[in-house]
């Protein structure tokens, strides 16, 4: 197994008195499509808002290549080169996609926009990810369809030459052809060496792209195997009742109780 | 796991690379590009399109039922009306950028040309001074505004409400009851009243149209160089050529003599104009040219994704309200320019609709994150041809206040239902 890009070691957070990540480990792999799951309320959102920087870690060590970093703010998260793409889709209707996936960080020739080198470079993202359905690179967001915004999204968080881009179900709300082409992009940025965090409620396509399934239970991480380990009842079972024969937390009382 | 180099993409990505080039980076021929505008206004996008279709309207009645409008001096005079209002409708294009509204621009800019006036009158001060210190009241007008709304949250209808009332109080405290304030100085008040010399008009126009001309060409073979977007090169030609013809046109009809004393001749364009054509370049510069710009586009289309593109809204939202009330005050410098006074009702009245109106009327929409500079100016003008034509025809004062506050309704109207069908066709 390679050095993982981005590591947390026994992350806790807690809100108040609620107790929302105990003891959490994550690690997320250059070239390997890591898949979140947890049911609602097992803090998959938070876990996500921690590695972005947005919520700070009561305790727990933070790890980049390696390496501990300090991270404070979304900011030196994005520094680092990690990016998010979140469920409701962070894009304006009124500009076109290359203002969107510049939006900013906008390239000028100070103080003007320079706006042929932003679109030459917008081309390139995008070719580069194979996404062949744009008719023009400077048509608006606003006549895209919801795959389209989704690639749009994704293409944004990695024009930066990011190393992780961490999805926050990026296909609830698509059809099956756009559900299709949002998984062969987010097969492909794998491919290309960087770290992908996939989270999703959905088993088919968690399977179809996943290397690695990381099931969160209750603010605790229930199991972390290689998706070709696993059977989809298994990790249903892990998401629900966080063990699943062999995987998942110990059945001892003390572990269990919240 | 082996991180792949750019050299060693995955076939399908060559293929991609192909099937992409093959997509529209340039609108084809003039006709495709005729197509292409008239499906986008058929879909909602209809910008100034029917400001100008309702100025032509305008001339056509006023010009068939009075007999003074289509004079010489009574264009020129529309003009020089038409100026104040055009510039304080740009002013008003960043606020409704952000999807707010400013109420009291106009008695803002009444404060602005009052501040101006008295540092001259009452303090003596050199005219630069007095301009800087009426659009430094604008700004600090505009600062206090931006603060309420988008620091505390206060929405920007009660505040600029709130200011719009107690701005006039500000102006009576300044100027005193029943007052008025000169406004005489040589250079000032010449803005109204001088014209710009014949030949000088003309070499400035000529500039115009070359510059232009220069800098589109210039775009275009960039674009072709680096094989980006563009228009048609029909396009880019016929563009050049409208703008050649409205701005030679419009300074050959001013360089001809419109007076009526023959020992008395009235040539050139007037002052007014140059002033309000700087400051449409520099508002279309900042707002379609400069991050800056950018960014108040997208706080207007959707904030929380300007946030999360690390934008920061608080600024962006309080310099809108900040741009908007020092550009008013010089609106009101104008203003004050053209009247030879300023009173304390100077910017109250309906001038608060004018304001807001011009801006949506030339295509700026309400909801926030569409709209340019030059939709202040068309709509301006389309207000100032119903405040200058209407009395001629009909000389009551509440007919004039009807059509105003009918052309505002149908305006928003037009702005409200190609709203709706711009979400309908996702133009």
């Amino acid at each position: 197994m390679t050095e993982p890009l981005l590591e947390l070691r026994g992350v806790n957070k807690s809100f108040g008195v609620v107790h929302v990540l105990h003891d959490v480990d994550f690690a997320v792999y250059p070239g390997q499509v890591t898949a979140l799951v947890g049911d609602n309320g097992a803090g998959k959102s938070t876990l996500v808002k921690v590695i972005a920087g947005i919520y700070g870690r009561d305790s727990g060590d933070y790890l980049f290549e390696g390496k501990p970093v300090n991270v404070h703010g979304p900011r030196d998260v994005a520094g680092l080169g990690i990016e998010v793409v979140y469920q409701d889709l962070a894009l304006c209707d009124n500009l076109d996609i290359v203002q969107n996936m510049f939006l900013g960080r906008e390239l000028r020739r100070w103080p003007v926009l320079d706006e042929a080198q932003m679109e030459a470079k917008a081309r390139e993202t995008l070719a580069s990810l194979s996404v062949r359905t744009v008719k023009s690179v400077r048509q608006p967001v606003a006549s895209l369809s919801g795959g389209q915004r989704q690639t749009v999204a994704i293409a944004k968080a990695v024009l930066w030459n990011s190393k992780i881009v961490l999805l926050d179900e990026p296909t609830a709300a698509l059809g099956v052809a756009q559900t299709r082409q949002v998984l062969d992009l987010v097969r492909r940025l794998a491919d290309r060496g960087l770290g992908v965090v996939l989270i999703s409620h959905n088993m088919t396509d968690v399977f179809e792209v996943a290397d690695r399934i990381t099931a969160l239970y209750l603010g605790r991480v229930a199991a972390d195997v290689p998706a070709s380990e696993v059977s989809h009842r298994e990790v249903v079972e892990l998401i629900t009742a966080g063990r699943s024969e062999s995987h998942g937390i110990a059945e001892s009382p003390t572990s269990a109780t919240i | 796991m082996t991180t792949e180099t750019p050299e060693t993409r995955p076939a399908s990505a060559t293929y991609a690379d192909a099937d992409f080039a093959q997509d529209s980076h340039r609108a084809g021929t003039l006709r495709e590009a005729a197509r292409d505008y008239l499906n986008r206004v058929r879909g909602g996008d209809m910008g100034s399109l029917p400001a100008l279709l309702g100025l032509l309207v305008l001339f056509v009645i006023f010009g068939l039922t009075t007999d003074s409008f289509f004079t010489n001096l009574n264009l020129a005079n529309l003009t020089v009306q038409a100026a104040p209002i055009c510039v304080l409708a740009m002013a008003l294009v960043p606020v409704l950028l952000i999807g707010e509204i400013d109420l009291s621009a106009g008695v803002a800019s009444g404060t602005g040309a009052a501040i101006t006036a008295l540092a001259i009158v009452d303090h003596g001060q050199p005219w630069p001074v007095a301009v800087v210190a009426g659009i430094a009241c604008g700004a600090v007008i505009g600062l206090a505004i931006g603060a309420m709304v988008a620091r505390l949250g206060i929405p920007s209808f009660v505040v600029t409400l709130s200011f719009f009332l107690a701005l006039q109080g500000v102006m009576l405290r300044l100027i005193g009851q029943g007052g008025s304030v000169r406004f005489n100085h040589e250079v000032l008040r010449g803005l109204a009243i001088k014209n710009v010399p014949v030949t000088l008009g003309w070499i400035c126009a000529v500039a115009i149209v070359a510059a232009y001309a220069a800098l589109a060409l210039f775009t275009y073979r960039r674009q072709v160089a680096r094989d980006l977007a563009r228009p048609p090169f029909g396009l880019v030609v016929l563009r050049i050529a409208v703008l050649a013809v409205v701005v030679l046109g419009l300074t050959a009809y001013f360089n001809v003599n419109r007076s009526r004393n023959p020992f008395f001749p009235i040539e050139g364009v007037p002052y007014m104009v140059p002033v309000v054509v700087v400051i449409l370049l520099l508002m279309t510069f900042l707002l379609s040219r400069t991050a800056f710009g950018r960014h108040l586009y997208a706080v207007g289309g959707n904030r929380e994704a300007a946030r999360r593109a690390g934008i920061n809204v608080l600024y962006m939202r309080i310099m809108a309200f900040v741009l908007c009330s020092s550009l008013a005050a010089v609106a009101g410098i104008l203003q004050a320019a053209y009247s030879g006074k300023v009173s304390p009702g100077s910017g109250g009245g309906n001038v608060l609709l004018y304001a807001v109106g011009a801006a949506v009327i030339g295509g700026t929409s309400l909801f926030g994150g569409r709209g340019r500079a030059i939709d202040g100016v068309i709509g301006g003008v389309v207000l100032a041809t119903v405040d200058n034509g209407l009395p001629l025809l009909i000389d009551k004062s509440y007919a004039n206040y009807l059509v105003t506050g009918g052309v505002l309704l149908l305006a928003a109207s037009v702005d409200a239902i190609s709203r709706r069908r711009r979400s309908a066709t996702g133009v």
